[in-house]
């Protein structure tokens, strides 16, 4: 297979964490955001409605305005991070404004998937493990964190290290800066073989 | 012994490679503007075509204004993505029911009015709600653009296998409750990410005395509880839907058909990885307080407080959603001051949920100082009601009669709430700001909200003489 992207192998870099549970795709990029018809540039609105007051001015506090975030690359979060809508916007929002990867206890499903598609490490660790990180982070902003995708471990902050699980197709995937979309292409054949035995045959083009 | 999840999911397995996701093949596949613009360009720089159009069908239903097709445009930005999936079905060979169109509408609503979802199938859409066409037995979950891409490249998902949730639920809707009622209730119990990693079979006694357009509304919310899929195996009540329907088959295929979606259903014995039971009987109109679906209670319960909550995470997630909603613990929402009132959206936009509303709003005006809307589902929505007579209840209360789309749902089409509004909504979301920056959503059915509309406050349906009773098509 011929490389679309760059390869992710092991990365490390700043962490911030947002010490809550259920953050929705609608916090991660609220929908007026997606009138967009580019997968480019949503860092400026990740978060838009908890960094920013209704004049657009940053909220003070938010720790994605302070200067730990700057080169963050790490976002930890609490449960279920990514529920809600389906959005893609979600993780080109994280991805374009410089995080690699989300450190949770959970994922929803879609974005985990949209996540993977994107280089974006959805990385789950155990809840205790989990919350040592995240009140470790919350206490020092831009501590840093290593993550290496070819051993599945990441490196806290205090030197300890954490095994994590990527599903092994995407992780092939990520490894080799290949696509998905590819592997499926070359199954043309077999799909098409499906489609005859369904009955499912294309109609003639037009 | 298969499920019938097993069963639609092992008739749709392409290929299976050690160590890969299976790839499964799609039935159908429904595209709109938001989800989709950047898949087309994927699609472009690749140079290839869209493998089946024949298997895809396209509306425009998120960004749109809710206002009449002639008004002067007042998003160019939105304006420019509907235009751009127009563009790109036309280029494609793609059916697009665009702005204007005798089918247009949201793609949840219009996909089972035209017959094109049916049971058995695989259905994907860039969007969440697709779990709607589980009501009629179709494996049907939301995806992500590079999944849309990979569909119109394809016509295939690569996916493992999902794990199973069996939701029965026994005896039947109490009067005035109706199937949002049931799926808030639901999502309560389990919680937001309860379903996650799973799809759910709804079944039971109570599901199976629902209509089409109540099993709609219940499978719908599946993502609300963190499953991607949700469905209910078909019935009489699902081939009665369907008959007659354009893309449903007819003559000696729709007997053949019939037969075979018969043979669906989750076989005696099979064994799913989680079980839930619900008792029907119990079940009161539902409302949440909080700002995400799950946080929801019976109508006349009380908030939870916080002090009484011991995991200090979920308290101080609890306190900071009463905050966002200027809500007060221990007391029941009755009596709270509303400001909007949204009947529509894929959960609750369907001729049935209007006519529950109408039910409501007939001889009653809309309370000073309370802006009520009703969005049609579709145009065909919007024909049916208007044929029956329900928009002239609607204008006649003073509420405003619109055009289908997702409006105030989602408030990206300038249907918004202003900082600070509480809305009671027949959507299916009430994070913070969903319906409009420092927005305040309450979620509820139908009759909930037109209650809400026309006292001025959050009230109980029970206590308003008009309520329909739990099944469609009562009220005449």
């Amino acid at each position: 297979m011929t490389p679309t992207r760059d390869p992710i192998i092991r990365f490390e870099g700043p962490a911030v964490a947002l010490a809550r549970n259920n953050i929705d795709t609608d916090q991660i990029i609220p929908a007026r955001f997606l009138k967009t018809t580019s997968r480019t540039g949503l860092g400026a609105s990740l978060f838009a409605d908890w960094r920013m007051e209704a004049d657009l001015t940053p909220r003070p506090g938010f720790i994605l305005n302070s200067p730990a975030a700057l080169g963050a690359a790490v976002l930890v979060a609490g449960w279920n991070f990514g529920c809600g809508s389906s959005r893609e916007h979600a993780p080109w929002a994280l991805a374009d404004f410089g995080f690699r990867a989300v450190i949770a206890a959970s994922f929803a499903d879609i974005f985990r998937q949209n996540a993977l598609k994107n280089g974006l490490l959805p990385i789950q660790l155990s809840p205790s493990i989990h919350a040592g990180l995240l009140s470790r982070v919350e206490a020092e902003p831009g501590a840093i964190v290593a993550v290496d995708l070819e051993k599945q471990v990441v490196t806290l902050p205090g030197g300890e290290t954490s095994a994590f699980t990527i599903d092994p197709f995407a992780r092939a995937c990520l490894l080799a800066g290949v696509d998905e979309i590819g592997y499926v292409l070359r199954q043309s054949d077999a799909i098409a073989r499906f489609e005859v035995a369904r009955g499912l045959a294309a109609p003639h083009r037009r | 012994m298969p499920t019938i999840i097993d069963k639609i999911w092992d008739a749709h397995v392409v290929s299976s490679a050690a160590d890969a996701p299976s790839l499964l093949y799609i039935d159908l596949h429904l595209v709109h503007e938001v989800t989709s613009p950047q898949a087309f360009d994927g699609l472009r720089a690749r140079g290839i075509r869209v493998r089946r159009p024949d298997l895809t069908f396209a509306t425009v239903d998120h960004s749109i204004p809710t206002t009449p097709p002639e008004w002067p445009v007042q998003d160019e930005v939105a304006a420019r993505q509907v235009a751009t999936l127009e563009a790109n079905c036309a280029e494609y060979g793609i059916p697009c029911a665009g702005r204007g169109h005798p089918n247009q509408g949201i793609v949840h609503v219009i996909g089972p009015e035209l017959g094109l979802t049916r049971p058995g199938m695989t259905i994907v859409c860039g969007d969440s709600h697709t779990a709607t066409h589980g009501a009629f037995a179709a494996l049907a979950f939301g995806i992500g653009t590079s999944e849309v891409e990979m569909v119109l490249a394809s016509q295939c998902l690569l996916q493992r296998r999902p794990k199973t949730l069996r939701i029965e639920v026994a005896g039947r809707l109490p009067a005035a409750v109706s199937a949002k009622d049931l799926v808030l209730a639901i999502i309560a119990r389990i919680g937001v990410d309860g379903g996650t990693g799973h799809v759910i079979e709804y079944a039971g006694d109570l599901v199976r005395a629902l209509s089409m357009e109540q099993r709609m509304t219940l499978c719908n919310m599946s993502i609300e509880a963190g499953a991607r899929g949700g469905l209910v195996a078909p019935d009489e009540a699902t081939f009665d839907y369907l008959a007659g329907r354009p893309s449903a088959p007819t003559g000696a295929a729709w007997d053949q058909s019939v037969a075979r979606w018969r043979a669906l259903a989750t076989d005696e014995g099979a064994t799913f990885d989680r079980h839930v039971s619900i008792d029907g009987r119990s079940l009161s109109p539902m409302i949440t307080f909080g700002t995400n679906p799950g946080m929801g209670v019976a109508i006349d319960a009380p908030v939870p407080d916080p002090t009484s909550i011991e995991d200090p995470v979920a308290r101080q997630a609890l306190r900071r959603a009463l905050d966002y909603m200027k809500v007060e613990a221990g007391k029941p929402l009755l009596g709270l001051h509303v400001d909007v009132v949204f009947i529509g959206s894929c959960t609750n936009g369907r001729l049935s949920d209007l006519r529950e509303a109408a039910a409501m709003f007939r001889g009653r005006r809309v309370a000073p100082g309370v802006r009520a809307l009703v969005v049609p589902g579709s145009q065909q929505v919007k024909r049916e009601a208007e044929a029956e007579g329900i928009d002239r209840v609607f204008r006649e209360a003073g509420a405003e009669w619109r055009e289908p789309g997702c409006s105030m749902c989602i408030a990206m089409n300038g249907d918004q709430l202003q900082p600070g509004q509480c809305a009671v909504s027949t959507g299916n979301r009430n994070f913070e700001g969903r319906q409009g920056p420092g927005g305040r959503t309450l979620l509820a059915s139908p009759a909930t909200a037109a209650a809400a509309a026309v006292t001025g406050v959050v009230t109980d349906p029970r206590h308003l003489p008009g309520h329909t009773g739990s099944f469609a098509g009562r009220w005449s």
